[in-house]
């Protein structure tokens, strides 16, 4: 039970830096903030690279495969679109 | 081995941090996002040097095909369509964290390891909010794509099923702690959770996307948080957390600026039928409308010195941003100070006018929050009114019984001369009439959004 009460610390307390931290992102922001968190949330591909890539079974290989395809979309996707939009706010006159 | 890799993902999570905190200016918010992808990018790596891994050439396909997916999307979207965008982006993350947690159940099992409990709990939480996220950002795709109709999908019974569905889905979590080694409790799950999904975003209406994208924003994050619990990868609880939070915060923003409850927007199927309260159209617009045509209103904005635009969903609909831009510069060469008042849910994303007037190079400097744009208006010679409606309606601050009672409005009514932009005198999504455009200060353009902007510029030029 320990690691899980370490997990539940680690989680009680990263959802109170993300208050602290996305309380302060200006609405104007509000668009990049929610694909660019988007993006952050694929980080499910670490596990998916490992089912992936132990090969237990055919049908492990087959779901890891398709969630590094949906991770990959969401990180690559993320990421760039976020990039896309910011360098528009970004740009000066 | 073990101990540098866990290391490198303390470093991603705090990549992931500074990340977001780079967020809180447009200045650092391009270098905040670099950040938050450099470590990602460190995960993959490590993650990568494990030595479970016995292939890569599944691990390559599944990152080449994927980055190929999310490439094209990202570069090719057009800025109007960011919320289907997005919404498509929550659904993948909700997905992926659900295949994953099944795939580390099946593993656990053939590997007749014992599973301990809070390890299959965190696995049905994954498979049921990784299900709903995926098929219920489906639907708002969807939706927002008008493939399907925007509008309320209400039967009867329809919120007794869902009940029941979230019972039943409840039940094969417990099934999965029970019997772990039939894993297909877990698919049984994931199926009920999908048909929860799509159930439950069915009945929200175009104009309340902007609270079910952020809700479903924050479901992908908790989803690879439970996914977090699953693998006890910390790095997955904070990263997860995070994005969690994020997607909460912008629900709570969205619901407060429509003085709606969460519960209200997502089981009260606003705009699906006309509330016969409201007061008819004809008493509120017979004999008051003003209709006034592009040269008139030029010679309105001639000695105009300060001028408001108040875009709504409309201005992406017709792709208006860029000759609004237009206009203003041509009214900023002529003297006039051009301010522009963005309503939180204007659009049907958190922060999509931002981005659609960010497009056409509109400084963020101009975009003013309802606020700060409320405090100029009762100084402000003309506001301009260009696809939104309900965000405007005076009723909101004088009728307690309409459906927008108490929402904070952008208070254009109180600028000297309103000029509203729009097709016709239809309703918005509330489905009520707008006294504003039938007071005394309002004059009506009937034009589709962006022949309106040119028609103005056009007439402008010629004073």
């Amino acid at each position: 039970m320990d690691t899980l009460v370490i997990s539940v610390t680690i989680f009680v307390l990263a959802i109170f830096v993300g208050f602290e931290v996305i309380t302060k992102v200006p609405p104007t922001l509000h668009t990049p903030l929610m694909s660019g968190s988007n993006a952050i949330s694929g980080i499910t591909i670490v596990g998916a690279l490992l089912s992936a890539g132990t090969q237990h079974t055919t049908l492990t290989t087959i779901l890891g495969f398709a969630a590094v395809v949906f991770a990959m979309i969401n990180v690559v996707g993320g990421f760039l679109v976020t990039d896309r939009m910011l360098k528009m706010f970004r740009r000066k006159h | 081995m073990n101990v540098l890799i866990n290391l490198a993902y303390v470093l991603a999570s705090a990549l992931f941090i500074f990340g977001l905190k780079g967020l809180s200016h447009p200045r650092t918010a391009v270098r905040g996002n670099l950040l938050g992808a450099t470590g990602m990018l460190i995960a993959v790596v490590v993650t990568l040097l494990n030595r479970q891994i016995v292939d890569y050439t599944i691990i390559v396909a599944g990152l080449v095909v994927g980055s190929a997916i999310g490439a094209t999307l990202a570069l090719k979207v057009r800025m109007t369509a960011m919320p289907q965008m997005v919404a498509l982006l929550n659904g993948f993350g909700g997905a992926a964290s659900a295949l994953v947690a099944g795939a580390a159940l099946v593993e656990t099992m053939l590997a007749h390891q014992r599973a301990p409990v809070d390890m299959l709990v965190a696995t049905g939480a994954s498979g049921l909010i990784g299900g709903v996220t995926f098929w219920g950002s489906l639907v708002a795709f969807a939706k927002l794509e008008e493939i399907v109709s925007g509008a309320p999908v209400l039967f009867k019974g329809q919120h007794a099923l869902n009940g029941v569905l979230l019972v039943a889905a409840l039940v094969f979590c417990g099934l999965i702690v029970w019997e772990p080694a039939n894993t297909n409790w877990y698919w049984i799950l994931v199926g009920i959770a999908s048909v929860l999904g799509v159930l439950v975003t069915i009945p929200i209406g175009g104009a309340d996307m902007p609270v079910v994208i952020s809700l479903l924003n924050s479901y992908s994050g908790l989803a690879a948080a439970a996914t977090g619990f699953v693998l006890t990868n910390n790095m997955l609880i904070i990263a997860g957390s995070l994005v969690g939070a994020s997607g909460i915060i912008l629900t709570a923003i969205m619901c407060k600026a429509m003085n709606r409850s969460l519960a209200n927007v997502l089981f009260g199927g606003v705009g699906a039928v006309a509330p016969s309260a409201a007061a008819s159209a004809d008493a509120v617009y017979a004999g008051k409308i003003k209709a006034a045509s592009a040269e008139e209103i030029a010679m309105v904005l001639e000695n105009a010195r300060r001028v408001a635009f108040v875009p709504g969903y409309g201005l992406a609909v017709s792709q208006a941003q860029h000759l609004l831009r237009q206009l203003a510069d041509l009214l900023e060469a002529r003297g006039a100070e051009v301010v522009y008042g963005i309503h939180p849910v204007a659009g049907r994303m958190p922060g999509h006018m931002n981005v659609l007037l960010a497009e056409a190079e509109v400084p963020y400097e101009k975009l003013l929050e309802m606020e700060e744009v409320n405090g100029l208006l009762p100084q402000t010679d003309v506001a301009i009114v260009i696809g939104a409606n309900d965000v405007v309606n005076p009723v909101a601050r004088t009728d307690p019984n309409s459906p927008i009672a108490g929402m904070p409005i952008i208070d254009v009514d109180k600028a000297h001369t309103v000029v509203v932009v729009k097709r016709s005198l239809s309703p918005g999504f509330a489905g009520i009439p707008n006294p504003l455009f039938a007071a005394d200060n309002t004059l009506m353009f009937f034009s589709d959004g962006k022949r309106a902007v040119g028609d103005l510029i056009q007439a402008v030029k010629e004073l």
